[in-house]
């Protein structure tokens, strides 16, 4: 798999935005249905966004300088240990870097133009539970630090080597623990090696009939495992829920043994349930090896569909709606003007002129009859699944709510483009750095009463502070509410500049994103909705669950792994 | 851990005053110029200007309504709707009739600012100002500032309030300057506006509206009023305009603040309803109040006439005088975000529902109090002072009579060492003393006269008539005249204490003269203005500012005058005497004289009554002694410092004293004085 990935950056090595001959932009490749398009007005919006242009260009190093990167130091009795086990491993620069970060603007920077001070100092591949409990215990021998990698697709600095850790550090790759060790069509669950990456699972259930439904945006990447210890969410929660809600049973390796049930039962009351020491724990406790998961029969019809609102208030009281009716679909997303420009950018050159012809008319009947302004009017993208009969009827009953807020719909070509963006968005980074611009995202969950106060005031603080820190272009920061709850809602942000005149860009950039958090907290948001707190956010543990709160994640920490050998360093 | 949290708070505080000393250094670099807004009207129609095309400039977030959608919009809010629920729930009765109350408080209370009677208001005032006025000085960068602020967040008005010309004079400017009319809160007294109908009616219309000078318990009424407020500051409705002194100051020295109102405009911030708000201190200075000698009266306790329309009218005579110029300094508008950076836990506001009635914690309160003592510190910083308000401090040390060329003289001193404490002077370059002490003179001639080449009170009459009445004439051509050296004394307070200080103490040893400043800055805590709490902060100011102007040497544990020092340091003490002795005379009365509890309305008449017998005894000078204004402070005072218990009952309060504990207080005071005669005290 590593083969298939870019070392310095997000994704397929045959996906990626370039610019071509003629300076249009163009997305290569042909996995997404983007792949091979031309962009016609992705370039304009690009230079008016950002003000950036194609004159000034930087460019990441081609390939890893093998003389950088820090030497691996591995105690020869554990090394004779491990080879006794026939678990594979690896001491390769290369590997050992790959599996040193996940996408962190700064990691990535790192990766373009330096060089991370600790790395793993080998990289271990077990196949199956019982060589997870083998490589544990000989940590434990040994007293080395063991750090979980699975779909190394982290945006909270989880997976970077604390730079003081003096053990050496095994680098504990999942990724060939990636069987369905059974299904269970009477109980509808599955059993599953942890090391499975998102699409995989999915592909290989389909061939049963069955799905999970759980899809993160970086499912093609992200491993079951990794969902289990971020306490992952995906984007179809509001039918099938967030991961824990789809877990039954857990396996996992500790430095004090195994943890698991005795059942595989829907519900238990025994005490805190222990899953939630679990799920969310980041890799500081131990190894997820295997776990149940609910599963469900392939939905019969899938529609896209999307809505306009004539401003993003009238969106967000629609979303509410829904919520409070409990007839939310699938997924369902509500963009930005911001946001919604920048998805027009991205449209692909269209083949037809009956088709230029009929978006015209589509925008002449927005803009003109029914009086959307183009720069405040903000869409919704809906996934509906189900039955046939049952999606249309639910489809049209979400519809009758967002009439009652002055929404109108729009099509669902434009929901479907708006799912696949999601995929391919990320991409987009990679471009930006090319052209001296940076960006991230970042996501928080808040109560619904505050959704607009907050997501106002942290676009506001972001502009504020780039023109604070010498920002020299007006910043993107744009938002999406990006799922509905009954008592409130996740959002996104995505926040980019230009970096031009800046000596320090990802200083910078990182006093920035700290600001945003804190407006987020100040206004009422959490630190997470599920992007975890890894090591970038440890700061704002204390306040986010109180001295005691983070007193009793503690001492679990110290009962189950004494000795730190799960020394990620996350969380606490 | 405690260690920890104090060094907190102290880093907290001193990011505050830091934020303060910034803006401070920026105005002391450089006073912006005045512009006579009158001038223009005197050269062109003031009908056409009255007519002129309006657009002001509006908030970039506004949504736009009219004043009835929004009472109904505040009717309708969780907030309110809260509120009646409950107490709909508590009295057992319909929530409709309780919703019933709140539209007659919403409808006592709105305004309904219409641009016709705005147009009117422009005509007549400007006739008036024509007429009362020689010139209204604004600073226009102060102006163009504010026009920035407008468009970008909510903005707060926080004038100084001296007279009713105050709020007239700034909704008159903000219109000459293409600006958002600003809604303002006006106090209801028992009889105030509201009782002139068609007056009140029409300042309904420009804009204003009523609160009730006390709603002390009343629920319903703080609900509806806070979210009326609350719905214009949130939806940039109009700048909010409101007077941080609660009322018109009688002695035009700055009021302590009142913290109701303000902690109701921060509250949206506070809960992050809006993104920033910017608290705007403005600073009106007269160079003759209107309602001066109203305010003598007074404060000496006759009955203040009603404000009712006809007396209005009768004001017309007044139209016939001269009152000068005012000068209107708008300051650097403060970002409530900037001052409230690290200082909020956020959390109280994240765990309760939003609309909740909740009472602020301890941080919020203190917060919104330092906040509301930092603007009326700009306000003072930035007032433009007249050479008469010298003129007036000199005089007041010099009665009963002083040569004229004398008191030019020492008015052109008192000018040097005022602008070294840092205060604004609005002395024209060529302008020779003598010359400012003449027109003056003219301008108060009610105050003080010309005769034989001295200066004297203008207390006409008192030659003949009972003893009486002549301390009663005398007192009030002395407090009109303090009222204008008022103006000087928050100015002065910092180096003025410690001289005081110096002399109470006759000791340099800086231990000790610390222990009797911060003494006395706790006696006059309601009497001036002190940003709450940094004592030794204050006290170093004023040694720096005595040490800046050479009238103090210190070393790390001594202070010494200096020889040419002496004349300053007496001069400050004797500044301050009237309220060292005044307060005296006031904790010896409630030490001796009073029965065991009483109310402020037995107070007052009976310490007058106490300090009119000693005046016509001829056993004291201290003629402000028989302001009301001060012996109301005083009392607060004793309050607290612990000495006088303060109760409610019913609806009023009783005052216990502990005379024992008022007797320390006058031992603080009397061990340590000098005892000195007047006459030794002038320079």
């Amino acid at each position: 798999r590593q083969e298939l990935l870019k070392w310095n950056g997000w994704g397929y090595k045959d996906s990626k935005f370039i610019f071509n001959k003629k300076g249009q932009a163009e997305f290569t490749g042909k996995r997404y249905r983007l792949g091979g398009m031309v962009l016609p007005t992705f370039k304009e919006w690009i230079e008016k966004t950002f003000g950036a242009s194609l004159e000034h260009k930087t460019t990441s190093r081609a390939s890893l300088n093998i003389n950088d990167v820090p030497p691996s130091i591995v105690n020869e009795e554990f090394l004779q240990d491990l080879i006794a086990t026939k678990i594979s491993y690896s001491q390769d620069a290369e590997d050992r870097v790959f599996r040193a970060h996940g996408h962190c603007l700064h990691e990535i920077f790192v990766l373009r133009e330096g060089m991370f001070k600790r790395i793993p100092d080998i990289v271990v591949w077990p196949v199956c539970h019982e060589d997870v409990v083998k490589i544990v215990e000989l940590a434990c021998k040994h007293n080395l630090c063991i750090i979980p990698f699975g779909g190394g697709t982290s945006v909270s600095s989880a997976l970077e080597c604390p730079e003081e850790e003096k053990r050496t550090i095994v680098s504990l790759d999942t990724s060939q623990m990636n069987r369905i060790l059974w299904i269970d069509e009477k109980n509808l669950t599955a059993c599953v090696e942890a090391g499975i990456v998102g699409q995989d699972l999915e592909k290989q259930l389909a061939e049963s009939g069955f799905c999970t439904g759980h899809e993160p945006d970086s499912m093609e990447f992200s491993s079951l495992g990794g969902w289990v210890a971020t306490r992952a969410s995906g984007m179809k929660k509001n039918i099938y829920g967030n991961i824990e809600d789809l877990v039954i049973h857990i396996k996992m390796v500790t430095p004090r043994g195994i943890v698991e049930k005795n059942c595989q039962v829907p519900r238990m009351s025994t005490g805190p349930d222990i899953h939630h020491f679990i799920m969310g724990s980041e890799g500081t406790l131990g190894v997820v090896t295997e776990v149940t998961i609910k599963i469900r029969p392939v939905p019969e019809y899938q529609k896209y569909g999307s809505v306009v609102f004539p401003n993003f208030e009238r969106g967000v009281a629609c979303l509410r709606e829904v919520a409070k009716q409990r007839c939310a679909p699938a997924s369902i997303r509500l963009v930005d003007n911001e946001q919604f420009q920048f998805g027009h950018a991205l449209k692909p050159q269209v083949a037809s002129i009956f088709t230029s012809f009929l978006d015209g008319l589509k925008k002449f009947y927005i803009t003109k009859f029914k009086g959307f302004d183009p720069n405040i009017l903000c869409v919704a993208t809906l996934l509906f699944e189900g039955d046939r009969e049952k999606v249309l009827q639910h489809e049209k009953q979400v519809y009758d709510i967002a009439t009652k807020f002055g929404g109108l719909a729009a099509g669902e070509d434009n929901g479907q483009r708006g799912y696949m963006l999601t995929f391919v968005i990320a991409y987009l980074r990679d471009l930006g750095l090319d052209y001296y611009v940076i960006g991230e995202s970042f996501e928080t969950s808040v109560p619904w009463d505050r959704v607009l106060d907050l997501c106002r005031n942290v676009k506001e603080r972001i502009v504020r502070e780039c023109k604070e820190k010498g920002v020299q272009f007006a910043p993107l920061s744009t938002c999406r509410v990006t799922q509905t709850y009954d008592a409130g809602a996740c959002v996104y942000f995505y926040f980019a500049f230009n970096y031009r005149g800046i000596s320090d860009p990802v200083h910078v950039y990182e006093q920035i994103e700290r600001a945003a958090r804190e407006e987020i907290l100040a206004n009422g948001g959490s630190l997470s909705h599920h992007h975890g707190v890894g090591k970038l956010r440890k700061r704002w543990m204390k306040e986010s669950i109180s001295d005691v709160g983070l007193g009793m994640l503690r001492s679990v920490k110290e009962y189950v792994d004494p000795n730190n050998i799960f020394g990620n360093k996350n969380l606490l | 851990t405690v260690a920890k949290q104090t060094t907190e708070s102290l880093e907290m505080v001193s990011h505050f005053l830091f934020v303060c000393s910034q803006q401070k250094e920026l105005t002391l670099k450089k006073r912006d110029e005045f512009e006579d807004i009158l001038e223009e009207r005197r050269l062109s129609s003031d009908l056409r200007y009255a007519m002129k095309c309006y657009t002001p400039v509006i908030y970039k977030g506004l949504s736009p309504c009219k004043p009835n959608a929004l009472k109904s919009a505040v009717l309708q809010s969780e907030q309110v709707q809260y509120v009646i629920k409950q107490l709909a729930k508590e009295m057992g009765e319909s929530p409709d009739i309780i919703q019933e109350e709140a539209m007659e408080i919403l409808d006592e209370m709105g305004h309904s600012m219409q641009l016709g009677a705005v147009r009117f208001f422009a005509f007549t005032l400007s006739k008036i100002f024509k007429q009362l006025f020689q010139r209204v000085c604004v600073n226009e960068e102060g102006m163009q500032r504010l026009q920035h602020a407008i468009q970008e967040h909510p903005v707060v008005l926080l004038p100084s309030h001296r007279s009713y010309i105050d709020f007239l004079m700034l909704s008159y400017l903000l219109y000459t300057y293409d600006l958002a009319l600003p809604v303002i809160a006006a106090g209801i007294g028992k009889a105030d506006f509201l009782g002139m109908k068609i007056v009140g009616e029409l300042l309904r219309r420009a804009g204003a509206f009523f609160m009730r000078r006390s709603f002390g318990g009343n629920r319903l009424y703080w609900a509806v009023f806070a979210e009326y407020v609350k719905t214009m500051l949130r939806s940039g409705y109009a700048p909010i305009e409101f007077f941080l002194e609660g009322t018109r100051s009688r002695t035009a020295k700055t009021l302590t603040p009142k913290f109701g109102l303000l902690s109701i405009v921060m509250e949206p911030f506070f809960k992050r309803e809006v993104f920033d708000t910017y608290l705007v201190p403005i600073s009106i200075s007269y160079e003759r109040v209107l309602e001066e000698s109203l305010y003598a009266y007074e404060l000496l306790g006759v009955p203040k006439p009603k404000e009712s329309t006809s007396g209005l009218l009768k004001a017309r005579r007044i139209l016939s005088d001269n009152f000068g110029t005012i000068h209107i300094y708008v300051g650097q508008p403060v970002s409530l975000r900037t001052l409230a950076s690290g200082r909020i836990n956020r959390c109280p506001y994240n765990l309760v529902p939003r609309h909740l009635p909740q009472k602020p914690s301890e941080d919020i309160q203190e917060f919104v109090s330092d906040v509301a003592y930092k603007m009326e510190l700009l306000q003072i910083e930035n007032m433009v002072l007249s050479p008469w308000v010298l003129v007036a401090a000199v005089l007041l040390q010099n009665l009963p009579a002083m040569d004229f060329e004398l008191l030019a003289e020492k008015t052109l001193w008192l000018k040097g060492l005022t602008q070294t404490f840092g205060g604004f002077i609005e002395w024209p370059d060529n302008l020779c003393a003598k010359k400012a002490v003449m027109s003056g003179l003219t301008l108060h001639a009610n105050i003080a006269l010309l005769v034989d080449g001295h200066v004297i009170l203008n207390d006409k009459g008192v030659e003949d008539g009972a003893v009486g009445e002549i301390v009663f004439k005398r007192a009030l051509a002395i407090l009109m005249c303090a009222t204008y050296r008022n103006q000087l004394l928050n100015v002065f307070v910092r180096p003025s204490l410690v001289a005081v200080a110096l002399q109470m103490t006759r000791s340099f040893r800086k231990e000790e003269v610390y222990s009797c400043f911060s003494f006395l800055r706790d006696v006059f805590s309601d009497e001036f203005i002190f940003f709450p709490g940094i004592s030794l902060k204050d006290f170093e100011e004023g040694c720096f500012l005595l040490t800046k102007c050479d009238a103090i040497q210190t070393s790390q544990q001594e202070i010494y005058p200096t020889d040419k020092g002496s004349v300053i340091v007496s001069f400050l003490s004797a500044m301050f005497r009237p309220f060292v002795e005044g307060y005296q005379l006031i904790f010896r009365y409630l030490s001796k004289e009073t029965k065991e509890a009483f109310t402020e309305k037995q107070f007052v008449p009976g310490v007058r009554s106490f300090v009119f017998q000693l005046l016509e005894k001829g056993n004291t000078q201290c003629y402000e002694a028989l302001s009301s204004d001060m012996q109301k402070n005083a009392l607060a005072a004793l309050v607290h410092l612990g000495a006088v218990k303060k109760k409610k009952t019913s609806n009023e309060f009783t005052y216990n004293v502990n005379q024992e504990a008022v007797n320390k207080i006058l031992d603080m005071f009397d061990a340590r004085i000098p005892v000195q005669k007047p006459v030794a005290a002038r320079l």
